[in-house]
């Protein structure tokens, strides 16, 4: 299947030679990201993979201005600019703060909730690659189970995913997305829409990672749309608290069939510890979350 | 007089190429047979899925496409992702010998 | 026409907000500094001031709002106690590190644990050494006045302002305070220009990563390493001192209130002892002076009003001709002496200034200290001096220990 990819403003906000991973999932997304939502953005930026590849002092890579801040503190560092903005009448730019699973579901998350629960007028995109990938591929609380990671690297963690999507939607904030590089043109109209919204917008990006999922780098674009094609990571947006499925996940739930989800672990040597028992609670979980997605879609 | 770094915080300028010619990263480099190329061989704007899912934004949306090999860092998805198969990853001493 | 009014500490520094009209706001209610974020809450609800108010879900979030707000080019302000601003640690650093003219009031208060919700300068002696212009009020005149003052100080020199006052003794205490007049306010504080430019039509991205070296930038020139730019802000605090001096001196001038610069004297002219403290306890200190010199005591005070940048040259003209230094402080340098008192021997070290230095650490968490307690010790540690006993000394002032 062939996206509509005409539509997509064609200019690039990313510089070329910057120092992010061959294959990176995070740079395919934050291309799209920034095409998207084009140059009247700030950017707010923990301590990250994204804060390498904007560069090292005295030179940054991307043509969008970005502020850096310390790890727990980005969506508040995002309230400030949009705070700041506002006193300066400068409504006209969009505040995204695009932070890794750390800077969300872990040390981030207590900022995001307050900025959430203020309705802050920004966009919140979690680019989820499932583990401290700039510090090499720690446990993370977004690291799902049976994971190999250097602070698991045993047994494997033995733990599920948290479901920041529910804690998210729980804030009852008037857009949430799922998104995936694997999808670009899904993703960008999402960023599109997202941009035009008032109040915390939170989108989720599925971010394959090469080094710490462990697949070649020519295939993270093949791992992104397994995770889709599995049902792992379905792509969906609830506007106004109205689900509906989009792109590729649409059709699955229309009339497709979703693959097992051992086609996606089986690529990814950070599994190949992964137990049988693991890997069936893997599937069932997959099942049920996805079937209550269908139920909430057909409602 | 040298030039002195006025800043008093870590403001930075964008400039193209800040981790250097990242082209240098990889032994691979793709090369496209453009008989085969979608854009090329039909000669209009179609596919370009290269272009989409490069995550370095080296390939350029063009007919003939072409792809910055001074920055191209050879993760090979536009390779593993082209419908005809028109992208070859090839060691870069073969490549220079094309 | 002056305009007089008898109010607390707080609503004094809430006041110099309104005049000083900041952008952003953002403040997490803590004991004793919550009346502040209240009183501010109200005026921008009231919409007696025009500003953004985040209410933040704690203090990391609130210097953090403060933080990229002020780097967009936001005037704004935030104010703590104790542990709120241990909590804020991380981004105290960042704050300095990133030059933005911050001024935060830190409402002084004891930290944990064991838990006490009473005065002492632990919290913001804690903060000492991030890089951040520190200033000790007295008086709520002292209040209303500095927090005019922070402003124009860290918009000229780029370096947050933290101004410092006792939790209690003065954020609670009614005292008559004159309220400046704004136009004269517009006089003496100039609107907030940015360092840099932060915008989408200056696509810059601020604080990455700096390597130990330095590195050239896209038109070669050749930038500063992390440790370059580290010595910036020392440089640029040693070099703040002279601001501070013009900031108190034009503020003299315009408003007829001169609270000294980086310190102020009292009686020092003839005064062989010298008594010395930050905060409410300095202004204490004048009333022992006055005891002692009933008693026919030569003695003076010397309030250090800014503690960072220390004012070395100051310290060691004022106790010239002294012969005994009696340092009386609210907080402690574990495992040490008094905060402000190793501080202040540091900088004596190698001057002409051989008095030995008494350090008195008194009102802990909130423990009440009387004039008449300042003076007794001093008589005592006179004593000890004359008994030919000339070593500097610490005690902890009415502290009752098995």
């Amino acid at each position: 299947m062939q996206e509509n990819i005409f539509r997509i403003n064609e200019t690039e906000y990313i510089l070329p030679g910057n120092r992010s991973c061959q294959g990176c999932g995070l740079s395919l997304a934050y291309r799209f990201i920034l095409k998207a939502l084009r140059e009247n953005t700030i950017v707010a930026i923990p301590p990250s993979c994204l804060c390498v590849l904007h560069g090292l002092y005295p030179v940054c890579s991307v043509i969008v201005p970005a502020i850096n801040i310390t790890f727990a503190g980005n969506a508040a560092s995002a309230s400030g600019i949009v705070a700041a903005l506002k006193a300066l009448n400068r409504p006209d730019i969009t505040v995204l703060a695009l932070t890794g699973d750390g800077g969300t579901y872990d040390m981030g998350i207590q900022s995001l909730s307050g900025a959430a629960e203020r309705n802050t007028d920004f966009i919140f995109a979690c680019y989820d690659n499932e583990a401290y990938m700039n510090t090499g591929t720690q446990r993370s609380g977004a690291t799902p189970m049976g994971a190999l990671t250097t602070t698991t690297p045993i047994l494997t963690k033995q733990e599920k995913k948290k479901d920041l999507i529910k804690i998210m939607e729980a804030h009852d904030i008037p857009y949430l997305a799922t998104v995936s590089p694997a999808y670009p043109a899904d993703l960008y109209d999402k960023f599109v829409k997202a941009k035009r919204i008032k109040g915390t917008r939170y989108i989720h990006i599925d971010t394959p990672c090469p080094p710490g999922w462990g697949y070649p780098a020519k295939d993270t674009v093949r791992i992104g749309k397994l995770a889709v094609e599995t049902g792992v990571f379905p792509l969906f947006e609830i506007e106004d608290g109205k689900f509906r499925f989009t792109g590729r996940s649409e059709t699955l739930a229309k009339k497709g069939k979703r693959q097992p989800v051992v086609s996606y672990v089986e690529r990814q040597s950070r599994f190949k510890k992964m137990s049988i028992e693991q890997l069936n609670r893997f599937q069932h979980h997959v099942d049920s979350r996805w079937d209550e997605f269908v139920r909430r879609a057909e409602s | 007089m040298e030039k002195q770094d006025t800043n008093i915080a870590g403001i930075c300028s964008p400039a193209i190429g800040e981790a250097g010619k990242t082209g240098d990263w990889s032994d691979l480099k793709p090369v496209i047979d453009h008989t085969k190329c979608i854009p090329s061989s039909k000669n209009k704007a179609a596919c370009f899925l290269c272009w989409l899912y490069c995550p370095d934004g080296v390939v350029s949306m063009s007919i003939p496409v072409r792809i910055n090999l001074d920055y191209c860092k050879g993760c090979g998805i536009c390779a593993e992702e082209c419908p005809p198969n028109a992208i070859r990853m090839v060691r870069k001493v073969e490549c220079d010998d094309e | 026409m002056s305009d007089v009014r008898i109010i607390t500490g707080n609503e004094a520094a809430s006041l110099a907000v309104k005049l000083v009209k900041p952008h952003v706001i953002a403040a997490y209610p803590i004991t004793p500094q919550t009346s502040l974020s209240e009183k501010l809450s109200t005026y921008v609800e009231s919409g007696e001031l025009r500003a953004e108010y985040v209410r933040v879900e704690g203090e990391h979030s609130a210097l953090t709002v403060c933080i990229s707000a002020s780097t967009v080019g936001a005037r704004v302000f935030t104010a703590t106690s104790a542990n709120g601003l241990l909590y804020m640690h991380e981004q105290i650093h960042w704050a300095a590190g990133s030059r933005l003219p911050i001024v935060m009031c830190c409402v002084n208060r004891g930290v944990g644990a064991p838990w006490s919700i009473f005065n002492d300068q632990q919290d913001s002696f804690s903060q000492r050494d991030a890089g951040w212009i520190q200033m000790y009020c007295r008086n709520n005149q002292e209040i209303i006045d500095t927090i005019i003052q922070a402003y124009r100080i860290a918009e000229s020199v780029y370096i947050p302002v933290m101004v410092c006052y006792d939790g209690f003794v003065l954020s609670h205490t009614m005292m008559p305070v004159e309220i400046p007049e704004e136009s004269t306010v517009r006089e003496y504080l100039p609107p907030y220009k940015p360092h840099t430019e932060i915008s989408p039509e200056h696509p810059r991205t601020v604080n990455p990563v700096f390597f130990p070296w330095r590195r050239e930038n896209a038109e070669g020139v050749l930038c500063d390493g992390y440790m370059e730019m580290r010595y910036k802000l020392q440089a640029a605090l040693l070099d703040s001192a002279p601001v501070i001096e013009r900031a108190s001196d034009e503020f003299a001038r315009l408003f007829g209130r001169d609270h000294g610069g980086m310190i102020w004297e009292y009686l020092t002219e003839d005064a062989d002892i010298l008594l010395t403290g930050m905060g409410s306890i300095a202004a204490e200190t004048t009333v022992a002076v006055d005891a002692l010199r009933k008693e026919g005591i030569k003695a003076g005070a010397v309030g250090i009003r800014v503690f960072r940048p220390f004012p070395i040259s100051e310290v060691r003209n004022a106790f010239a001709r002294a012969k005994m230094i009696v340092v009386f402080e609210k907080c402690v340098s574990y495992g040490f002496t008094g905060g402000m008192s190793t501080d202040l021997k540091s900088a004596l070290y190698g001057s002409e200034v051989k008095a030995p230095v008494h350090n008195y650490i008194s009102g802990i968490g909130g423990r009440d200290v009387k004039a008449r307690e300042l003076s007794e010790a001093v008589a005592s540690s006179i004593e000890m001096m004359e008994r030919g006993d000339r070593d500097n000394k610490t005690f902890w002032l009415n502290c009752h220990t098995g």
